[in-house]
């Protein structure tokens, strides 16, 4: 059902914590897993199990420091455990998706909790906006109604938000609908009968009017934002054609952040924190015998392609890789244009389904009946 | 090495139940074929990883081949059925990354096939002379 969240005073914020301290109290979940304020001035997931503490959530903070899908499911993957709340973001949430299909999380006894969002700035970004005059917050839920998306003066959004085109939630159990609402008033809210039904709220007359302009807002973000993202595609794939993938991360220190802050890269014993890569001195002489000269760390590049290749197909487009390269290279850039080419050929849309198999965990006997053949 | 002495280097991923064999009965039947092929047996085509095929490729092979069995008869019944997504996801990967995905080929040959094996690893050989070697061969920097 729909209904509204009523905000007092203007506060947006204090209503959705109390939206959220009702879910506690009401015994819909035994705990939330929700972005909570650091002394530090920035947010982090926490599960919180006491009601009192949730003053301190802020699923409304434009700041991303991981993607919490990878945190929803350490808590989740295996029973027993309690009910749990999860409050993502749409990206988070696509990831959730995809590590469910990887069995790296489960949705057994979990209430998705969507949040909308208006985009994030980068830990370090957003941890210097004080000094500034910090985040003006009622700006920022303003561009939620018309859409005008936009970052702060002066300050630019995460390099994977500026590309994000699908910033709004498609699918959760509890959905807050930020576009084309009027947050100072009221947070329009989808949630399941039941749940409703224990929160005592009950069907609010959202207008039609409401319907039709987050439809229309909606729309409006996910056509500026698709402009964005095809034009940084397109440059990105004039790059991989002139300089090849060695020539884009040249700089790559091989400090495996991308691949630690990715949240479908799960495997505990990745091939490249293993001993395989620790050559014999004269391995390396010989390499560099042969080629003249042998790039160190070495398999840089067979890093890159291999994680290509092992979850490009799944790379929802959080761009975390980007925001963690102490050598800021466009890595989400990267693996989001090629990643949009193998998607494409499997026709698989990551973080859009559970019941989507992955395309290379399945097969059909009579595709591709010409490879293999000639 | 000069353009007009260039023998490619192929290095061969091939299943145990069928295209080694036939590579074996390609031995055993004295089918004449070109040395460039290095093979290394697998148990399946659907247990070649693509870092496998990435390995040699940016280390200078001018090819690589993963042999399997024909679609349906898989040893392991989907082994093949696997790799073959697998090298079609490889090979768009490697395509869009800025490398030549056609030195990557995937071919169903089973273990009566010594004639196949012996002509494709011929065809192959031809088609890589005339690409020249794997520019990545003098790239340091990969």
């Amino acid at each position: 059902m729909r209904t509204i969240i009523p905000v007092e005073n203007s506060d947006t914020l204090a209503a959705v914590r109390g939206f959220l301290k009702r879910l506690l109290e009401a015994d819909v979940v035994d705990a939330l897993l929700v972005p909570m304020e650091t002394p530090s001035g920035t947010v982090t997931p926490a599960l919180v199990a006491d009601p009192d503490l949730l003053d301190a959530a802020n699923p409304l903070a434009p700041v991303m420091g991981l993607n919490a899908a990878r945190v929803a499911g350490h808590v989740s993957i295996r029973e027993p455990r309690g009910r749990i709340g999860v409050v993502l973001r749409p990206c988070e949430l696509r990831a959730l998706v995809e590590l469910v299909k990887l069995k790296q999380a489960s949705l057994d006894d979990m209430v998705t909790i969507g949040v909308d969002c208006l985009g994030t700035y980068d830990v370090a970004v957003y941890t210097e906006m004080p000094a500034g005059g910090g985040v003006d917050v009622r700006a920022l839920w303003a561009t939620a109604q018309s859409g005008e998306l936009a970052p702060q003066e002066g300050y630019a959004f995460r390099d994977a938000c500026q590309m994000c085109e699908k910033p709004h939630v498609e699918e959760a159990d509890v959905t807050l609908e930020l576009f084309g609402a009027d947050l100072t008033t009221g947070v329009p809210v989808i949630l399941p009968d039941e749940v409703a039904e224990k929160l005592g709220m009950e069907t609010s007359e959202v207008s039609e009017d409401f319907r039709s302009l987050r439809v229309e807002v909606v729309e409006k973000v996910v056509a500026a934002r698709t402009q964005v993202r095809d034009a940084r595609f397109a440059e990105m794939r004039q790059r991989l054609e002139q300089e090849g993938i060695e020539g884009v991360f040249a700089a790559c220190v091989l400090c495996h952040n991308c691949m630690t802050v990715c949240p479908i890269c799960y495997c505990k014993t990745c091939l490249f924190k293993s001993p395989t890569f620790e050559h014999e001195p004269m391995q390396y002489m010989n390499w560099a015998r042969r080629k003249g000269a042998y790039r160190l760390p070495a398999d840089t590049m067979l890093f890159h392609l291999t994680r290509l290749n092992h979850m490009v197909l799944s790379c929802i487009g959080c761009g975390m890789c980007t925001s963690d390269c102490p050598s800021e290279l466009p890595v989400g850039v990267v693996f989001r244009a090629i990643g949009q080419q193998v998607q494409e050929v499997f026709d698989y849309v990551p973080g859009r389904s559970v019941e989507e198999p992955l395309p290379l965990v399945t097969f059909r006997e009579d595709e591709w009946m010409e490879v293999g053949g000639e | 090495m000069t353009e007009t002495g260039f023998e490619p280097k192929i290095v061969a991923f091939l299943c145990n139940w069928c295209t080694y064999t036939g590579a074996d009965l390609a031995g055993t039947s004295r089918i004449q074929y070109p040395p460039s092929v290095r093979i290394i047996r697998v148990m399946c085509s659907g247990s070649v990883d693509p870092t496998y095929v990435l390995k040699p490729l940016l280390d200078g092979a001018d090819g690589v081949l993963i042999g399997g069995c024909w679609p349906g008869d898989c040893h392991y019944q989907s082994g093949n059925y696997k790799a073959r997504r697998r090298v079609i996801a490889l090979k768009e990967i490697l395509k869009n990354a800025g490398f030549d995905e056609e030195r990557v080929w995937l071919r169903w040959i089973s273990a009566s096939e010594g004639g196949r094996f012996a002509e494709t690893v011929t065809k192959m050989t031809e088609f890589l002379k005339e690409k020249g070697p794997n520019p990545m061969r003098r790239k340091w920097a990969v």
